[in-house]
């Protein structure tokens, strides 16, 4: 960090977003305002059934209505794309059956894309598609994993008799002694349902297929134009050099939007085959059914402990089910291995058993959303934890303070496998106490009991997997780079055009690159632009997803900004016959480090080294572009980390839960922009606070979806979500320059963890839990009940919740 | 092709304000005014989330007033004033809201922003103070994905409380 100037733009500003005034003037330019000479439309025929023989199809009328250029079924769409497997080969016994672009003979969700209708408009393509006529004969659906893995449930593929896709376990030191041996042990059942990402602008994307050239343009809202270079070439069989993906402004991606959609595909096989661009933006009420959904877990997990307060062994065992496929390059076995290898993180135990299974059942695939597995693994060790102080008769915070990790047991590896070098939760602790006036809000909600207004303040402490490295993709075989890398340029004027394989959906990553370049050249932000996401013209690399931008891209910006830097301090030095190392550039100017005076502005500097190398020696070689990659070949991850806080009220005759105050202190290591950082945070925890309270993708048991509308599917709105006070602590990675780790997830992670928490210390009183995400109304009045009629003594537990 | 396939298809001409401008048109009957502004006119300001009314990028003013864009027909708005976030920006209430929002990162991908900008404008056009919670109510029809609405609040609040005070100052 020595080389960066200090700069009131670069590193540790906050500077509002570069971007911004273009997208708050409506002049943002998102995939559906993209139009391209000659474009035509697509729209999809889908199941209707989660899972039906698919006895004949008859596009004749649809071919023949208004507008129509093609109606597409997989014989014409399936044979020129190589089907995906959704398998990582390093999850050994990981299995799926292989997934084509459309169904064929048989459909196993509903929604899954049957055929495609092409036309001059989007409401004509949707009008031929209601002309496709599909004979279907229903068959047994396989509706959630509990059935999936019953005896005598049939086979979703016939490939694989157990409806199993991959099941894990692992085991450190004793557990089933020490469970034996406990002086008392808890156990909860939790249960999370589906949810989606539900992001504002659905998916999009639109295909430019030049037959002349063989060459294929791609305009994909996407967050990694270098994975689906990657897919397009591979499976549709065109030489990589002439795929180019260009991400434009993109409304939302929250992780969903990074994966592998098959209608995408099949409608870069419609370009193909008409030899025409074919745009195709999902609606709403398709976004229901064909977005990559989320969670869908059941889990058991127990806790044992000593009188002494000391945690002795955790167990977790998951069953999630994963849709119809596995979810190809990205992997559904995810969810499942971060919940089970987190939990317990931040505290200090030695035995843990784990088992996690993720199961087929007709249902749309699950895929990547923000914070994967990890709030499960959130929730579980923390649900759990406080329960156990409760038992013990200790204070919940005071419980951590004893039982976190200790700093000088660091660096160290948990029972679950994570690695934990630079983690903060002491000091994250201590901040977020003072910052909520912790006493203070204990004494009101005792006061409050006693008034029969039932408020419960929830701590959750979370470990932030962040920056996704090698060791994780190399040896799963998804052609999936970490790495990523930036291109400088020092223009003719003396700014600096930059070119960074980062994408980003509103995170303020381009933002953030132009500051670390500001500050590692030397110059004012107003002085650099920044480009992203076209996969034709950066250096290679992942984009943005884990919560990497900043802490691998950012760290790539670095080095080619001191690599830049370098390069124009020895041309500058050579023009003004001084030795480049008493030189320095601040605020666009090189300066002698000694005096601090102006030797040369960039501006000349660029001037010379474009239009008057004549004048420089012979032997002076100038460079003036450079470009740098970065990825940390050993690492797994930066592993960030954070405590949280929820203070909710209960309205027990309602069930309703209002969110009161939520509050964050987080560790992301180095902050590159605290004003971004913050809003991070703050929309992470809004999405959080949505995934406990309101969020579920509904199905009967028979899968079908029974609330695909924005009026049924609930999100937070503004009137009912609290104002959210953010702190930090930094402790920078240690092993980059740059220091800084991801920060994408943390707010939902921590977010998840506290409100529940929080809401299930509010029922203490009743003794009642409700451990069913989300928790509606209904699910809250029926745990009430049930601690009414569980409980022995109903009148004393009605006393002592002050009624 | 089929009787079905007609309906709504037919011609209906409009005369209305766009933007402060005549417009003068024929619409199809079945466009809604979102996609009436978005394909025929290009004004991409005007972000579709739902086209079922309940998220609010559609935001538009009909006279003043905030209109689901998704839920108007265009056949509907002859006679009428139309403002989208084209013609409202770079000036007045709006431009202050913009500065705000921009100041405080009230806006990540900025899919919902001409919305919640325009359903903010409304609120705050009156000239007198609105609390947190009537912010929080008000903006409770614009749905955001990215921000947790915090600064969006903050945002709003900024420019209602210094708008109040100018009013105050001025007929003093």
């Amino acid at each position: 960090m020595s080389a960066i100037a200090p700069s009131s733009t670069g590193i540790g500003a906050r500077v509002p977003r570069l971007e911004l005034k273009r997208l708050v003037s409506g002049h943002g330019r998102y995939i559906d305002d993209i139009k391209l000479p000659r474009m035509l439309h697509a729209c999809f025929v889908r199941s209707p059934h989660p899972h039906a023989k698919i006895v004949s199809i008859d596009i004749e009328v649809a071919k023949q209505a208004p507008g129509v250029a093609a109606v597409l079924t997989a014989a014409d769409i399936n044979p020129k794309c190589e089907p995906f497997i959704g398998v990582a080969l390093h999850r050994p016994g990981h299995r799926s059956a292989p997934q084509s672009l459309l169904a064929a003979d048989r459909a196993v969700w509903q929604g899954q894309p049957v055929a495609v209708v092409v036309a001059e408009s989007r409401a004509e393509a949707e009008d031929a598609a209601e002309l496709v006529a599909i004979e279907w004969e229903p068959l047994p659906v396989v509706g959630d994993q509990m059935q999936a893995i019953a005896p005598g449930t049939p086979a979703i593929h016939p490939e694989l008799p157990d409806n199993v896709a991959f099941d894990f376990s692992l085991e450190r030191g004793q557990p089933a002694q020490a469970f034996a041996e406990a002086d008392f042990v808890i156990e909860e059942e939790l249960r999370f349902e589906r949810q989606m990402a539900m992001t504002l602008e659905a998916r999009g994307l639109i295909a430019d297929f030049d037959p002349s050239e063989g060459s294929l343009t791609v305009i994909h809202a996407h967050q990694s134009p270098f994975q689906m270079q990657d897919v397009f070439s591979r499976h549709l069989h065109i030489p990589e050099h002439k795929v180019r993906v260009v991400a434009p402004d993109i409304g939302g991606a929250f992780g969903m939007k990074l994966n592998i959609h098959v209608d995408e595909i099949a409608t870069v096989v419609a370009s193909m085959v008409l030899g025409r661009p074919v745009k195709f933006c999902v609606d709403r009420l398709e976004s229901f059914v064909s977005d990559a959904q989320a969670r869908d877990h059941r889990i058991k997990c127990r806790i044992a402990l000593k009188k002494t307060g000391e945690i002795t062994a955790m167990e977790m065992d998951d069953i999630s089910a994963v849709g119809a496929y596995g979810m190809p390059l990205r992997f559904n076995v995810a969810e499942g291995m971060m919940a089970i290898t987190i939990t317990g993180a931040p505290y200090s135990f030695e035995n843990y058993k784990a088992r996690t299974r993720s199961v087929y059942v007709n249902k749309n695939l699950i895929g990547m959303y923000r914070g994967v597995g990890m709030p499960l693994a959130c929730i579980a060790t923390e649900l759990l934890t406080d329960l156990a102080a409760d038992k013990l008769g200790i204070d919940t915070v005071e419980f951590k303070r004893r039982t976190y990790r200790p700093k000088s047991s660091l660096p160290c590896v948990t029972p679950g496998g994570q690695r934990l070098e630079t983690v903060s939760f002491h000091e994250c602790l201590e901040k977020l106490v003072a910052l909520i006036d912790y006493d203070a809000l204990r004494e009101e909600q005792r006061d409050l009991r006693q008034r029969g207004v039932f408020r419960g303040l929830g701590i959750a402490t979370f470990c932030e997997q962040t920056a996704y490295g090698p060791p994780y993709y190399g040896p799963s075989g998804a052609p999936i780079s970490t790495q990523d890398g930036c291109t400088l340029r020092l223009e003719p004027s003396g700014s600096i055009r930059c070119i960074t394989s980062l994408t980003d959906q509103g995170q303020g990553t381009l933002t953030g690159i132009a500051q670390i370049i500001a500050s590692s050249v030397g110059v004012s932000i107003d002085q650099v632009s920044v480009v992203g996401g076209d996969s034709s013209i950066s250096p290679y690399g992942g984009g943005a997803w884990a919560s990497r931008g900043m802490a691998i891209g950012g760290e790539a910006a670095l080095r080619a900004g001191t690599m830049l830097k370098q390069n124009i301090l020895s041309l500058a030095g050579t023009i003004t016959q001084n030795s480049a190392a008493a030189l320095d550039i601040t605020d666009g100017q090189v300066v002698n480090t000694q005096t601090g005076q102006t030797v040369i502005s960039l501006a000349d500097v660029g001037r010379i080294g474009y239009f008057r190398q004549d004048t420089l020696p012979p032997d002076h070689d100038v460079q003036l572009s450079v470009s740098a990659s970065f990825v940390a070949n050993d690492k797994l991850y930066y592993m960030a980390n954070g405590v949280q806080a929820s203070y909710v009220e209960v309205d027990c005759e309602t069930g309703f839960i209002k969110v009161l105050g939520q509050w964050a202190v987080d560790d992301c290591g180095r902050v590159i922009n605290p004003l971004l950082v913050d809003e991070q945070v703050r929309g992470g925890i809004v999405q959080g606070i949505g995934a406990v309270l309101y969020e579920e993708c509904i199905y009967s048991e028979d899968a079908n979806l029974l609330n695909g509308t924005m009026a049924d599917y609930l999100v937070p709105m503004a009137d009912e979500m609290p104002d959210i006070i953010v702190a930090h602590i930094e402790t920078p990675e240690a092993s980059t320059r740059l220091g800084a780790k991801g920060i994408g997830e943390a707010g939902l992670i921590g977010a998840m963890g506290s409100v529940w928490v929080a809401v299930n210390d509010a029922l203490k009183p009743f003794g009642a839990k409700v451990l069913h995400q989300p928790f509606t109304p209904e699910r809250v009045l029926d745990s009430l009940a049930r601690a009414r009629t569980s409980s022995r003594t109903p009148e004393t537990a009605q006393q002592s919740a002050g009624r | 092709m089929t009787e079905r396939h007609r309906i709504g298809d037919e011609d209906v001409a409009i005369e209305a304000t766009l933007n402060g401008k005549p417009l003068k048109r024929h619409v199809k009957a079945r466009q809604h005014l979102a996609d009436f502004l978005r394909q025929e006119l290009e004004l991409t300001g005007t972000h579709l989330g739902c086209e079922h009314g309940i998220c609010g990028a559609c935001t538009i003013l009909i006279d003043g007033h905030t209109a689901r864009g998704c839920l108007t027909l265009a056949a509907q708005i002859s006679g009428k004033s139309v403002d989208t976030i084209e013609g409202l920006s770079e000036s007045g209430k709006l431009a202050e809201l913009q500065k705000e929002f921009i100041a405080r990162n009230a806006a990540q991908c900025g899919f919902c922003s001409s919305g919640m900008l325009l359903t903010a404008y409304e609120l705050i056009s009156s000239g007198e103070t609105v609390s947190r919670a009537e912010i929080r109510e008000v903006l409770s029809g614009n749905l955001c994905r990215c921000t947790g609405y915090h600064a969006i609040v903050d945002a709003v609040e900024a420019v209602s409380a210094k708008s109040a005070k100018a009013s105050k100052g001025g007929r003093s």
